[in-house]
């Protein structure tokens, strides 16, 4: 091929086009108000309701429900601005054309999956920026007790939005009109969430939500948001008896992995292929 | 194939192989032929119309070509490699102007070509590119909010942002008003002039001939003529229609030899006129609905 190509360098890398591609998604994104209002206050709001509706809970372990609920809202709030946004935003690019734009230039499908990851890192970061403000001040929930605890919060919820990306992107491959495929997201976010113990204490769902939960990344999203935010002796109450923080990273790093190999292999430019 | 005498060579890279040569395609969809043993060969640096009603196969040719849509069979070879299985040094050397919108509508003209111009290695400058089609005074508009017409033209400078060798343009003009399709194009000719070979499909006979050097007719998945624009369909040319009226209806002879039929026709009514007596050479327009076989028919 060089002999054909000698006028012409190489075309630009990988990385160089996946820059490209977060900075073009965050100003997509940025101007899309809905989008914006909806990711940011969405969680907020939850939080807000639920706090305010069943503040004076306790829960197993003598846990208030603001605490408990936080670690959920959090892990949702990270589903709604990875999988469910990225899901939508690709069948929608889809049916306009724009993915097809990208497939003739010949961006690399990783290029173009990485800018959605930079794009939902981002985005992600700025949604719990918000969050937990309000719940410490407004409810009264302690934040991360120490840099450990900070710590297991930052790798848990950068997994979580990764994990969530690789799915949103692989069920963007499924077939259907942008506008089903939205329906059909927004329906299956909603039953994981009920699954994934976000509004109910897990341990106290039947065990066949518990196992079909613990297939999907949310679950051990939750659980890995709790360990961060809830005390030490909580963890007591959790199914396991502990926090399983090593089976939480393993499972979302799997997701991520298996998930991009998927990805690469089933993720379309374009509605329909003959 | 030793046809590329009278092309000029692309500017990037030299190569005496045609820019796209096809033996054979064949496509199918549902069980039903579309592409039926095409054979089609495009010279460097010439403009190539593939021109056919709807449904002829012209957009499934064109994107098999742009390595995007599968084949049954056939051979492909588009700036000698095969679409199906080249890189991405091969794509940066290919242009296309698609129909569908930019990077997203939010973003203005100005942003959506710097954000394109960091996919090649050899981007024309925006500056450039928004005077070539004209939309200097759009640049900072947001894509969401330009005409139909000024979307192509965003088309058109995207199809050509990379410094392309070949040019595809599918239906370039569908839906532009005469101004906007007269500025087109000019842009297509500034193109061969910069040695840039250009396929384009249309179904309009006016826009084969006005930019063409050569005019491909599709019709039920084979092209059934190649020729310049001012030969095509020369045989059918040939036959002129004598026509007049008698005993109070038409008559229509098809002929190669008016004359003749016409001093038969003076010899037989020597005292007085023929009534309604007309000699018709077919135009384009006739060449083309006989042979994409829809005599009479308008184009679709």
């Amino acid at each position: 091929m060089t002999v054909l190509t000698t006028a012409r360098p190489a075309p630009p890398s990988t990385a160089h086009i996946a820059l490209a591609r977060v900075g073009v998604e965050l100003r997509l994104f940025a101007r899309e108000r809905q989008q914006v209002v909806f990711s940011f206050a969405y969680p907020v709001v939850m939080m807000v309701v639920f706090g305010s509706v069943l503040g004076g809970d306790v829960l197993p372990g003598g846990v208030p429900f603001p605490q408990y609920f936080l670690a959920g809202i959090a892990a949702t709030g990270i589903m709604l601005t990875s999988f469910q946004a990225v899901g939508t935003a690709i069948a929608d690019e889809r049916e306009a054309g724009q993915l097809e734009r990208l497939q003739l230039l010949g961006t690399p499908p990783a290029a173009y999956f990485a800018g959605k990851a930079g794009q939902v890192l981002v985005t992600t970061a700025a949604q719990l920026a918000l969050l937990l403000p309000v719940a410490r001040y407004g409810y009264d929930v302690p934040l991360p007790v120490d840099l450990g605890h900070w710590l297991t919060f930052l790798w848990v919820a950068a997994l979580g939005a990764l994990a969530g990306t690789v799915l949103g992107i692989a069920v963007s491959a499924l077939p259907g009109s942008a506008s089903s495929l939205t329906t059909s997201i927004s329906a299956f976010a909603i039953v994981l969430q009920f699954f994934s113990g976000v509004f109910f204490a897990f341990p106290e769902l039947p065990g066949w939500m518990q196992q079909v939960a613990a297939v999907f990344p949310l679950k051990w999203l939750t659980q890995g948001m709790r360990s961060a935010f809830l005390p030490e002796q909580a963890g007591a109450f959790e199914i396991a008896g502990g926090w399983e923080h090593g089976r939480t990273a393993l499972v979302l790093v799997a997701w991520v992995i298996i998930g991009v190999m998927v990805c690469v292999r089933t993720f379309r430019w374009r509605r329909a292929d003959g | 194939m030793t046809t590329t005498e009278a092309a000029p060579l692309p500017t990037t890279t030299g190569g005496l192989t045609p820019a796209v040569e096809v033996r054979g395609l064949r496509k199918s969809y549902g069980g039903k032929a579309v592409l039926d043993g095409l054979d089609l060969e495009v010279r460097r640096g010439e403009c190539f119309a593939l021109l056919g009603p709807n449904g002829a196969g012209k957009t499934t040719t064109i994107e098999v070509l742009e390595g995007v849509r599968r084949r049954d069979a056939g051979e492909v070879a588009v700036l000698g490699e095969d679409p199906a299985t080249a890189g991405r040094a091969w794509r940066a050397r290919i242009g296309v102007v698609s129909q569908g919108e930019g990077a997203g509508q939010a973003l203005s003209v100005r942003e959506t070509l710097d954000h394109f111009a960091r996919y090649t290695s050899t981007p024309r400058p925006t500056a450039e590119l928004l005077a070539a089609v004209g939309l200097e005074e759009k640049a900072d508009t947001r894509v969401g909010r330009l005409s139909g017409g000024q979307r192509r033209r965003l088309a058109v400078a995207l199809g050509v942002q990379g410094r392309p060798e070949l040019v595809f343009l599918d239906e370039p003009t569908t839906g532009m008003d005469p101004v906007a399709r007269r500025q087109f194009w000019q842009l297509v000719r500034d193109l061969r002039a910069g040695g840039t070979t250009v396929l384009l499909t249309t179904h309009y006979l006016d826009e084969a001939a006005e930019l063409a050097d050569r005019v491909g007719v599709i019709a039920g998945g084979r092209l059934v003529e190649v020729a310049p624009p001012a030969e095509l369909g020369a045989a059918l040319r040939r036959e002129a229609t004598v026509r007049w009226r008698e005993d109070g209806g038409w008559r229509a002879v098809p002929t190669e030899t008016p004359a003749a039929v016409l001093r038969d026709l003076l010899a037989a009514s020597p005292h007085g006129e023929v009534p309604g007596l007309t000699v018709t050479r077919p135009d384009l327009e006739d060449v083309y609905l006989q042979l994409v076989g829809t005599p009479g028919g308008e184009p679709r």
